[in-house]
């Protein structure tokens, strides 16, 4: 601890030196920021005084769902802007086309120099439709299978079953359920999720291409209702909601034996959702050589700032400096962005609640796999669209062409003014 | 009394103290001084009250994407109007609210009316305490509601439905008498058919203590003679809540009636806690309230969401006015 400390300081002096130092006023940097993203910072502050002890960072927090509104409106009317943003990936798509926050692909901040030094999916999910950059990755869902292995093995599924394709992971589903009586996974929907972004070329969008042009009936999304509707009519899933009781419990108990999600629900099983059930869980990689990615969390700088050499230096400094990144990692679970940091001791660690599994080593090359795929500010509308869909093709007995071509002319109608 | 007189000015010192007001401040200060003293609550109405509803009228002929500042909203004239009247999501929330708002709403005056009617005459001593069991739910935190509610309709792991199953499941023998009336197996509550009642029942069962306090008050203002005349002419207790209570309710019915079409049809928190903020499957315990948010806050469109409040507005004037025409008082 205390020699990486110290090489951190070594190397963000460096950092500091080679930057302007020309500072001789105390600045005060707010960063606006929400749990658990937030821990980061609080966990950067000792560390960045270090470096830069005229700057002082003000930890502004909300919860998810406020901080994101708050920003909404804070944007909308230019005013009660921090200085540094963070922001979930959900929110970045939308937010990437703000015309609030600097495009950091421009000088002075030049972000095209730095960016091939994150994980190649990261960046593009923070890129707006000029290709502008509004903000920078600081930690990334690489998406994980997790299982018990203890009910594969009384079922008689191996790995490799479950992750050969999808109708192979279902026939396994069928074993189990036969066997054991347990759900093969929560909900379909996560098979609809993960077979969507598969297949996506760089560059190409899940629901939007790059001109904007709808793609919910192209092949994937045939593909992905259809091995929906085989998993639900073979009764694998429990049509149990992710974060619900019913989930976390389900999850306790035993009761679902494959979540699909990003690799840090390893760390939710172990702390809190299942705590006793150490080296019953293990992890895969997704079927069918699938690669997605759940979450993640961004740095953006509001133009209002009147910091914006400061702010611009604090989110290289977290989001690029390797110790801070490792530090967050090891702090609150938040996989680095930064490929620098994806290496090193603490990846070889086997993970005792995974069975001895080496599993970070897997996340890693999740990360390194995943397509780059591009973002559209209505696709939060479109897959209401899609789950509205897919409920009717699940529970109303709709044909799937029907449905997509009905959600096709929906999302259309709510793309207006694309 | 002599005393109160003594303390008043007299006509010369009240002249002085206006002079020196005068002196002070001017003739024109001193006669703007009660406008001054009043004007705290006009600033904070303008700001708070007057310029955000007055600017949503304006934003509900614009297309803006708020994240883009000020400077990107665009006159787009009756557009979003046009857009969410014919939009089939703004359909769906619209039938969940009356839906909703009749299946919690009615309930709420029909209960409300013959406990109140109960509490009123039948009990003295414990009045007070019952009155105020009926009106936690009101006041109790409707996040913390919503989080006892799911908890409760749990499907594997809920009361309801161990307490459903249980009694769906007794057997004597080989026989299960209450098997065609209750479920054997658990109810899956989050599917589309049962997310509007379930709405409903948090509704009902939150707001009939406040509609019980309301009408009890107003019983407590009619005056007993009239029960002691229709004694006397020997009205039973039935005739009596049927010929007395219930027309010298009406008064009160109007206004409960009233705000129960104006808070049911802005229904927000409940079906947002429970569905999770989505709206539950196949959106079917969206409200409109809640399509007015997740047009701005998800779909980022303030100009459509606008429109959608004040396409709400009417609809609620509209049905006060429908209300005041049958319940309110000509005399």
């Amino acid at each position: 601890m205390q020699t990486r400390k110290l090489t951190l300081i070594a190397g963000a002096t460096m950092m500091a030196l080679s930057a302007n130092t020309a500072w001789a006023e105390k600045i005060t940097l707010t960063v606006a920021s929400f749990p658990s993203f937030d821990a980061a910072v609080t966990a950067a502050i000792p560390l960045y005084k270090k470096i830069n002890p005229d700057v002082e960072i003000k930890l502004v927090s909300l919860a998810y769902n406020d901080h994101h509104n708050a920003m909404t409106t804070a944007l909308a009317t230019n005013s009660n802007l921090p200085d540094v943003m963070g922001v979930e990936a959900d929110y970045m798509g939308r937010f990437a086309n703000s015309s609030g926050l600097y495009d950091l692909r421009q000088a002075p901040f030049n972000s095209g120099e730095i960016e091939a030094k994150f994980s190649p999916f990261a960046v593009p999910l923070a890129a707006g439709e000029k290709g502008q950059l509004s903000g920078m990755p600081a930690d990334i869902g690489p998406g994980a299978m997790f299982y018990r292995s203890d009910i594969m093995e009384k079922a008689g599924v191996s790995v490799e079953d479950l992750t050969k394709d999808w109708d192979s992971f279902i026939e396994a589903g069928v074993k189990v359920r036969e066997v054991t009586g347990q759900y093969m996974m929560s909900n379909v929907q996560n098979i609809v999720d993960i077979v969507i972004r598969s297949g996506i070329e760089d560059g190409g969008g899940v629901y939007f291409d790059a001109e904007g042009e709808i793609l919910v009936e192209s092949e994937r999304f045939q593909e992905a209702f259809r091995l929906a509707k085989k998993a639900r009519e073979a009764g694998l899933d429990g049509k149990i909601a992710a974060w619900s009781n019913e989930w976390s419990e389900g999850l306790r108990r035993g009761d679902i034996a494959v979540e699909f999600m990003g690799a840090w629900l390893g760390g939710h099983l172990a702390n809190w959702i299942a705590p006793d059930s150490a080296g019953d869980w293990a992890t895969a990689n997704l079927p069918n050589d699938s690669w997605a990615s759940w979450g993640g969390s961004y740095y953006a700088i509001p133009k209002s700032t009147e910091h914006q050499a400061e702010a611009w230096e604090f989110i290289t400094f977290m989001t690029t400096n390797k110790e801070m990144q490792l530090l967050a990692f090891e702090e609150i679970d938040a996989f680095p962005a930064l490929i620098e940091a994806q290496d090193g001791p603490f990846f070889d660690q086997p993970l005792p609640y995974l069975g001895g599994q080496k599993a970070r080593l897997q996340y890693k090359e999740a990360a390194a796999q995943i397509p780059a795929i591009s973002v559209n500010k209505l696709d939060p509308v479109a897959k209401q669209v899609i789950a509205d869909a897919l409920e009717s093709v699940l529970e109303r007995d709709v044909a799937v062409d029907k449905a997509l071509a009905d959600a096709a002319k929906l999302l259309k109608r709510r793309a207006r003014r694309k | 009394m002599p005393s109160v007189v003594a303390n008043q000015p007299k006509p010369l010192e009240m002249k002085y103290r206006q002079g020196l007001l005068r002196k002070l401040f001017g003739a024109k200060a001193y006669k703007a001084a009660p406008y001054m003293f009043i004007s705290p609550f006009f600033i904070l109405f303008f700001i708070f009250g007057l310029f955000p509803m007055l600017f949503s009228i304006y934003l509900s002929f614009h297309a803006w994407d708020p994240v883009d500042g000020l400077g990107a909203m665009e006159w787009i004239g009756w557009e979003n109007y046009t857009f969410a009247l014919t939009d089939e999501w703004f359909h769906t929330s619209i039938y969940n609210t009356f839906w909703i708002a009749f299946a919690s709403g009615i309930p709420q005056h029909v209960l409300a009316i013959p406990l109140a009617y109960f509490i009123h005459s039948s009990l003295t001593k414990m009045r007070n305490s019952v009155v105020g069991v009926y009106f936690v739910p009101y006041i109790t935190s409707s996040v913390a509601i919503a989080l006892v509610f799911t908890s409760l309709f749990s499907r594997d792991f809920g009361v309801i439905n161990l307490v459903l199953t249980s009694i769906g499941n007794f057997s004597i023998g080989e026989f299960q008498p209450l098997a065609w009336l209750f479920p054997t197996e658990n109810v899956d509550w989050q599917r589309p058919e049962y997310t509007k009642p379930m709405i409903s029942f948090v509704v009902f069962w939150r707001y009939v203590g406040w509609n019980t306090v309301l009408y009890l008050a107003a019983m407590q203002t009619i005056p007993k003679d009239l029960y002691e005349a229709a004694t006397i002419d020997g009205a039973r207790r039935l005739q009596q809540f049927w010929y007395i209570t219930l027309p010298m309710l009406k008064p009160m019915m109007f206004l409960a009636v009233t705000l129960t079409i104006i808070g049911n049809l802005q229904l927000f928190e409940e079906p947002f806690i429970i569905t999770g903020g989505t709206g539950g499957l196949e959106q079917a315990g969206k409200t409109a309230a809640m399509h007015m948010y997740i047009t701005a806050f998800t779909e980022s469109d303030f100009g459509t969401a606008s429109a959608i409040s004040w396409i709400l507005f009417m609809v609620i004037a509209g049905l006060t006015w429908i209300n005041t025409k049958l319940l309110g008082s000509k005399d």
